[in-house]
């Protein structure tokens, strides 16, 4: 199996945690035509890291590191949830049982159903895991 | 008048002047024999011993500054062998490299006399109980007021700083009639109290605050004595002088500088001329008879004026008023001297940050508080919010280490801090006195 294929660039933002930022980091994308999939924010005392999946990641970190952010590629992994009460506990039992410890994780619902975004230690052996606990993942090429 | 000393506390101007004359040309003289640096400086000024006629002559000599002893590092304007020194004390230096100032007996015994002389000044003596609540240690306000008070023969209470119910208890207890640390401490002092159900002013003994190590100003005073139901007193030194020195007596207008052991001036901060008393300048102190350090005209960086009237309380030794600020950046942070060189150097040695920064200083309740903003750079991007808070705690830990005080952190992005092409305005003081 090539593990590769299910490794995506997320790209990871340094932002201080007052109004505006979000919107300068979104503005900037749009204005690059860059399209985000899914994205989460995380919070600390003062800043914030925020998270996202994009179409075009190199695109994104070369414009967002030339108007000055701190900007960091991330592999993470996309697992295929089924729509429905109950979808998430299925996976997430498969993971605790495959012994995958997460990092962070978020999640979207989109037209082709709902998808788990994944940060875990070591990328490779998670996917090897997550493949034989019979779940299904979604290949970098459908994001990029 | 009470006196600790009344042969030399209770001499006329005259006579004062007549002792200063004599002891300043024996200290130059002395210098230019056998302190190499002095003796360079000297020259360079083209002053030599033997221009020193009159006590007004002081303004021939040369100055000196801080940065003199930065570069003296750590020891060598010292005149005395380490033999001959009994203690060292250690202070924040502009820079990384901190002030060290060595103590023969002599040098402690007059430090402890001037406080005896200044303690007494303020109707303490036997039978008083004193809580020293300054830091013991490379501070010298713990130390010296120990022994100042000691010498009196009052009972100390050697506190130190830090666990304030504690002294709460201990000031009930063992009945303090005195406290010595600073105003901002007191204050805190007064509100722990309170929220323990203890009123200072009804429930002590205590009377006197010995209050000083960082500025502060007659409207606190007159809200310390109102509320803790004590007489309030300015203490001033540096660690240059020895350190706590020299106090208000019971007049409170303006701590008395003993003749015998420092000559103060007022000059100008940008020329360098000699003011008038009642003209605002900068501090500049001669130190007549200190040993292992002896200083001529060292600029202190404190913005004052002298008094140099016979005192209500009958002492002609003159008197210098509160001090109203700084010729340079140094900020006082709970007591200790701060410089934002300092900052920048700690900085410098940490690779996760920049070298950008913005500290900004307020009260939180009675006690300063100092946030330091620095800019993440490249190389500590994470997507980890434990990676990015580990990277805050280290700097946290590093400038802690190099300040001695307490110092929050906020990571900022890269880019956001103000730039300066000139002078930078790195500091943000958002206390008021």
């Amino acid at each position: 199996m090539d593990v590769k294929k299910y490794v995506i660039k997320q790209i990871s933002v340094f932002s201080e945690n007052r109004p505006g930022r979000l919107a300068a980091i979104a503005h900037a994308l749009g204005e690059e035509k860059v399209n985000i999939l899914a994205f989460s924010i995380a919070e600390a005392n003062g800043f914030g890291v925020v998270r996202a999946l994009v179409d075009q990641p190199d695109k994104a970190y070369k414009k967002l590191s030339s108007i000055g952010f701190n900007v960091a590629f991330t592999d993470v992994i996309a697992v295929r949830m089924e729509d429905r009460p109950g979808g998430l506990y299925e996976i997430a039992k498969m993971l605790g049982d495959a012994n995958i410890n997460i990092e962070y994780s978020y999640a979207y619902s989109g037209k082709e159903g709902a998808v788990l975004i994944l940060r875990v230690d070591q990328v490779i052996d998670a996917i090897e895991k997550i493949s034989k606990s019979g779940a299904t993942l979604i290949e970098s090429s459908v994001f990029h | 008048m009470k006196s600790w000393d009344p042969h030399i506390e209770e001499m006329p101007k005259s006579e004062l002047h007549q002792m200063q004359y004599k002891l300043l040309k024996n200290l130059v003289n002395q210098l230019y024999s056998f302190s190499p640096f002095y003796h360079n400086r000297m020259k360079e000024q083209k002053v030599h011993p033997d221009d020193i006629r009159e006590l007004s002559d002081v303004i021939k000599l040369p100055f000196m500054f801080k940065r003199d002893l930065r570069d003296s590092y750590p020891d060598k304007i010292f005149m005395a062998s380490q033999e001959e020194l009994v203690r060292y004390h250690v202070s924040s230096g502009t820079t990384g490299k901190p002030t060290v100032v060595g103590y023969t007996q002599n040098d402690l015994n007059n430090w402890t006399t001037s406080l005896a002389r200044a303690l007494t000044s303020v109707g303490l003596g036997r039978g008083d109980v004193m809580q020293v609540s300054y830091g013991y240690g490379l501070f010298t306000g713990g130390l010296g007021l120990h022994y100042g008070a000691e010498k009196i023969g009052a009972t100390v209470i050697p506190t130190s700083v830090g666990n304030t119910e504690r002294q709460i208890e201990l000031m009930q207890d063992l009945r303090a009639t005195a406290i010595a640390c600073t105003p901002s401490y007191l204050l805190h002092m007064g509100e722990v109290a309170e929220k323990m159900g203890v009123s200072i002013k009804k429930d002590t003994k205590l009377r006197v605050g010995i209050l000083g190590a960082e500025p502060w100003t007659e409207r606190m005073r007159i809200r310390m004595e109102d509320w803790l139901g004590i007489k309030a007193y300015d203490i001033y030194g540096t660690s240059e002088l020895s350190g706590p020195m020299f106090t208000e007596c019971s007049e409170q207008k303006g701590f008395h500088v003993w003749s015998d052991l420092a000559l103060v001036e007022i000059v100008d901060p940008k020329s360098g001329e000699q003011l008038e008393p009642g003209e605002r300048g900068e501090l500049t102190v001669t130190i007549l008879q200190k040993e292992a350090m002896p200083m001529i005209r060292f600029r202190i960086g404190d913005i004052t004026q002298l008094n140099d009237e016979v005192c209500g309380c009958g002492r002609a030794h003159p008197r210098v008023e509160r001090i109203q600020g700084r010729v340079d950046d140094m900020l006082i942070i709970r007591g200790i001297n701060v410089f934002p060189s300092q900052v920048e150097y700690a900085l410098m040695a940490i690779p996760g940050v920049g070298q950008h920064f913005q500290i900004v200083v307020d009260r939180k309740g009675a006690l300063d508080d100092m946030l330091v903003r620095v800019e993440l750079n490249k190389e500590s991007m994470s997507d980890k919010i434990t990676d990015l808070m580990l990277v805050r705690e280290t700097v946290e830990h590093k400038l802690r280490n190099a300040l001695n005080v307490n110092v929050n952190v906020e990571l900022v992005e890269t880019g956001s801090l103000p730039r300066f092409e000139g002078k930078a305005k790195r500091v943000i003081d958002k206390r008021s006195l």
